[in-house]
């Protein structure tokens, strides 16, 4: 049975409305999977992974010290950018001029790890953040929209915005995009390209490690979601355009809206299948993703 | 081109060190169920049947370069249709093997056209596989012809049958070793032969392939169909072998991702690379349950997990191109013959 | 010679497998029965495997109580039917005389092709596909009820209900993942609603992802449609997110009833969603509060697991414990650890008293137990209470619910 058309018309705003800011959460956990590759060319296989321990981290802090992960959001991001810098100029960097299935080894182990010692921290129970308003919505017409929710998207619209900026008006930012463009001109301008790409591995990660906080305030942390985020997030990079920044964030929309319609109009065992028909139709129309460019 | 005339040169231009020690291998594998335990005996079929899906991807990532994160989608459709086949009109799956390669070959076409037609490559192709298994997955899940989530199931019977499948793990056992010892021999076979040089000339460079009068779409869409073909094959053992399918274990991700691990781990493009990684990985899984009990005198869920993705990392680490080519240098068998 | 580094280093390999699992040939003594429990603490799976595992944890102290003697195996399937076949078969070769799990149907069968062909009794404890006592395996028993019967007696307490309180629900929603466990609950739903005669509208049956973050779009589709009464199977955690949604959105059902899933009654679930987590109702089998040897085993699983609580493991951790009690109990009868005789003293068992609702364990002849009864529960003050059949009620079942809003 079909709700009448007047809820039908609710029913379908109130999805989209959901979708659109679900999906900015999503595009700002892909734009770190983004960064990342455009510069560093490297497919961060463990990036839900990091999500989900960005997830903990802000449940713990929330727990322990009653730290809104509105708020906690900010020392994740800079600790995340440490262990990003770290890593790339411990781990990662070898690998860099390494073929792409190399890379996906040395990862997928970091991503089993991962998985397996946030297990054995923190259970196998689902972890969440229990804000005063975490239930609270507001009501605007026919429109229900929950306030983390909102909350949740502006702020990733936020940290998005500071990371096009620093890429846009510093000189660092300059410099690295200079690396992602021409690689063998940045090294012969003197650029130290080590640590660029240190610099970005670490920027990409304090995003995700931003959109973990972010995450924990709409989902729950579980051990085992971390592969299902690196596979959204990896849809989202392609759909959007790999490399691309404004093509995370569009592609992380419409994903959200892609899958909250399906969810509606087909079935929402199906929901999925829409992001993945629209990531075909993505790829064969333009094979380099909507707003990617030509390799 | 004449099979055995093939054999006969593949016999001819190898090495006699490598010769030996294959037969001193076979023979060995051959004999081992005399002393071998039941235990042991599942684990070498999980080792002949990763070896065998791990030589059938190779083909496509390691010989003509094109990266499929989705392969549990052809071990899926391949174990469907053998089940489906034996379950509704009882068709044995020997022959049953030929319609499950039909219907992963058809989807492999269909994801190679997208793929090369459309000029996707590296990893927007293996998100491409991907999909597909995805939307596999999800469409299994809800068609309720074949149980859906629920699942689909064959019924176990006691009377043993080698033809269709039935029996123990013993049966099991030959029956992985022989699929893992055809799919070393075609793999080889392919690797000498016209097609085999076009793909490799298409790994290396696509555009200089062209120029050489390649046909660079035809040589990369052979690769796929044989490729789903053979990890069909191995889908419909593994069906029979687990007697269930469930499409969320059947098509999940973690699946396409462990059957890649041994080839990488062996040795890419190599042909030995995707036994050894086998050899390598499934006894390290199993040894590490075992030790962690040793050790801690109980099972710690997760940590021989985390010791299993740290081992991944320092091979990685330490064998940049596998194990394999690092294990030939030193046997001291010449480069560029196996 | 270089030929043999190869063979010695594979034999190596698999030598240092079989050096681990040695012990295997040292044989049953005949005087204490090893059981191996089989169950899914990593992966997928692993909440709930971990919440049945306390069980286990709970079940030597009370079996020696009970003058059993057996010692036990414990072994992590990692949510993987690969390494659930592989760990039942080394369990075997430690000496396991039989085995018991696996609380998913999927690696359940995978284990059931290792105990049927070496002849070792497995008994199920969770596990609700109906093919697993269907498929013809003679070395398995279940002490679980099927999906069928699951859905079949969570509708008649749902009936119970509305008798007791005399509360009418006029429009009901089927929501439901869409994994094994909740297609064959949807498909027993497909088949027995029509019969039962319920006199509620089943206005629609909505299968979800099990692997999706949100059920807000879900939630938000059954707003529209405006039910008074959801019934629901979740996965999990997947329970939390309904009921977040539900309250984010200010949707209000007269109730929400499970007939038979996990989900409502996890440690999670009250941890995340405080009172809001209380009211809701689901019929399950369910550890009888008002037998003794419940009571018993509530102190041993309290000692043994002393940062848990029993009555939210109850559900899991008491199928464990009788999977275990089966086995010992079996052992006593037989004297024997061979399997097939042991088996046939499974298939005899005969327990009157035991820890979940229903009468004596029996197995019928394809290894089903008939007699697991099914209760009632709902969550009062975040535990969850026995609120149907009378008998063994423990509270008053709270219908309809009180409004989200104001829970403290």
């Amino acid at each position: 049975m079909d709700p009448p058309n007047g809820m039908l018309w609710s029913l379908y705003a109130n999805v989209l409305v959901q979708g659109v800011l679900t999906g900015l959460v999503y595009g700002l956990m892909a734009l770190g999977l983004s960064v990342i590759f455009g510069v560093v060319r490297v497919v961060n296989f463990a990036h839900g992974e990091f999500a989900v321990v960005g997830m903990y981290a802000a449940f713990v802090l929330f727990r322990s010290f009653g730290i809104d992960p509105f708020v906690s959001m900010l020392p994740i991001a800079a600790v995340f950018f440490v262990i990003g810098y770290g890593l790339q100029r411990t781990l990662i960097n070898p690998f860099v001029s390494r073929p792409e299935h190399e890379q996906f080894i040395l990862l997928v182990g970091l991503a089993i790890i991962m998985v397996n010692g946030t297990l054995m921290i923190f259970g196998p129970d689902a972890r969440s953040a229990n804000l005063s308003y975490s239930f609270d919505s507001w009501e605007i017409g026919a429109i229900i929209v929950d306030k983390v929710r909102v909350y949740a998207a502006t702020a990733a619209l936020a940290v998005a915005a500071l990371l096009f900026a620093f890429f846009r008006f510093t000189a660092t930012g300059v410099a690295i995009r200079a690396c992602a463009d021409n690689l063998v001109g940045a090294a012969v301008v003197g650029l130290d390209v080590k640590k660029l790409y240190a610099l970005t591995f670490g920027l990409g990660l304090a995003c995700v490690g931003a959109a973990g906080a972010l995450m924990v305030t709409l989902t729950d942390a579980t051990p085992m979601i971390a592969p299902a985020f690196t596979l959204l997030a990896f849809t989202i990079v392609i759909i959007g355009g790999m490399g691309s920044m404004t093509g995370a964030i569009v592609g992380g929309l419409l994903i959200g809206i892609a899958e909250a319609m399906a969810s509606v109009l087909i079935a929402p065992s199906m929901k999925t299948m829409a992001s993945f028909g629209l990531l075909v139709l993505v790829l064969a129309l333009r094979p380099q993703g909507l707003l990617g460019r030509r390799a | 081109m004449n099979p055995f005339a093939t054999l006969a040169r593949l016999v001819d231009e190898a090495p006699r060190r490598a010769l030996l020690l294959l037969a001193a291998f076979v023979a060995v594998l051959l004999v081992a169920p005399v002393v071998l335990d039941r235990y042991l005996l599942s684990v070498f079929f999980l080792i002949f049947w990763f070896a065998t899906v791990g030589q059938a991807w190779n083909i496509m990532m390691g010989f003509c370069g094109q990266l499929s994160l989705g392969h549990a989608l052809y071990v899926g459709l391949g174990g469907y249709v053998g089940a489906l086949f034996w379950v509704k009109f009882g068709i044995s799956p020997a022959i049953a093997i030929v319609p499950a390669m039909l219907v992963a070959v058809a989807f492999g076409a269909v994801i190679g056209w997208l793929g090369f037609r459309f000029g996707i490559e590296g990893v927007y192709f293996a998100l491409l596989t991907i999909a597909f298994a995805e939307v596999a997955r999800i469409g299994f899940d809800n068609w309720s012809f074949v149980g859906g989530a629920a699942g689909f199931f064959i019924p176990v019977s006691s009377a043993a049958s080698p033809v269709n499948l039935r029996g123990g793990p013993m049966l099991f056992y030959y029956v992985a070793l022989a699929m893992m010892i055809i799919a070393f021999i075609l793999c080889a076979a392919l690797r000498r032969s016209r097609l085999g040089h076009a793909w490799l000339a298409v790994r290396e460079d696509a555009e200089a392939a062209r120029a050489l009068g390649i046909d660079v779409f035809r040589a990369k869409m052979a690769a796929v169909v044989i490729s789903a073909a053979m990890t069909a094959v191995a889908g419909v053992v593994y069906a029979f072998y687990q007697n269930n399918l469930f499409p969320s274990q059947t098509f999940d991700i973690a699946r396409s991702i462990e059957m890649i691990l041994a080839p990488i781990i062996g040795g890419l493009g190599t042909l030995f690379g995707p036994i050894l990684g086998a050899f390598i990985l499934t006894p390290l899984g199993q040894t590490l349950i075992a030790l962690v009990e040793k050790i801690a005198g109980r099972a710690i869920p997760g940590v021989n997990l985390v010791f299993y993705g740290a081992a991944l990392m320092v091979i990685i680490w330490f064998t940049p191109n596998g194990v394999w080519p690092w294990l030939k240098k030193k046997l001291g068998i010449p480069e560029g013959r196996e | 010679m270089k030929t043999t580094t190869a063979i010695t280093r594979r034999t190596a390999i698999a030598g240092a497998a079989a050096t681990l699992v040695a012990p295997a040939v040292v044989k049953a003594q005949g005087q204490t029965l090893k059981i191996g429990s089989l169950l899914p603490r990593s992966g997928f799976f692993a909440q709930a495997g971990q919440s049945m595992h306390r069980g286990v944890l709970a079940a030597p102290e009370m079996l020696k109580a009970l003058g059993y003697n057996v010692e036990f195996v414990h072994i992590d399937t990692e949510s993987n039917a690969d390494v659930a076949r592989t760990q039942a078969e080394r369990a075997i070769n430690d000496g396991c005389h039989i085995l018991t799990g696996a609380f998913d149907s999927g690696q359940t069968l995978a284990i059931a092709q290792v105990t049927e062909q070496r002849q070792v009794p497995f008994v199920v404890n969770v596990a609700a596909a109906p093919q697993i006592t269907e498929q013809g395996y003679k070395f398995l028993v279940r002490n679980f009820q099927t999906g069928g019967q699951l859905v079949t007696n969570g509708l008649r307490l749902i009936k119970d209900v509305m008798d007791a309180k005399s509360i009418q629900f006029e429009k009901a929603v089927f929501l439901h993942a869409n994994d094994t466990f909740g297609t064959a609950q949807r498909n027993a739903m497909d088949a027995i609603w029509p019969r039962v005669g319920l006199p509620i509208q089943l206005v629609e049956k909505i299968a979800y992802d099990p692997r999706a973050q949100d059920l807000s779009v879900e939630v938000a589709k059954i707003r529209s449609i405006n039910p008074d009464l959801v019934m629901c199977v979740t996965r999990a955690s997947d329970a939390i997110k309904m009921v977040r949604d539900m309250v984010r959105q200010r949707f209000q059902p007269k109730a929400i009833i499970s007939p038979g899933s996990p989900g409502f009654y996890d440690e999670e679930f009250y941890q995340a969603l405080g009172p809001l987590a209380d009211f809701v109702l689901f019929g399950l089998p369910w550890a009888n509060p008002k037998s003794n040897m419940t009571q018993a085993f509530e102190k041993a699983f309290v000692k043994a697991n002393p940062n848990n609580r029993f009555a939210v493991d109850s559900f899991n951790a008491g199928f464990a414990f009788e999977g275990m009690l089966i086995a010992a109990d079996a052992f006593k009868r037989a004297g024997t650890t061979n399997g097939p005789q042991l088996m046939e003293a499974v298939r005899a068992t005969n327990i009157p008293e035991h820890v979940m609702i229903g009468g004596p364990i029996i197995f019928d002849a394809k290894g089903q137990n008939p007699n697991i009864g099914s209760a009632l529960v709902q969550n009062l003050k975040r535990v969850p209470t026995v609120v149907l059949p009378k008998d063994v009620a423990l509270a008053e079942p709270v219908l309809p619910f009180p409004a989200w809003q104001g829970r403290s």
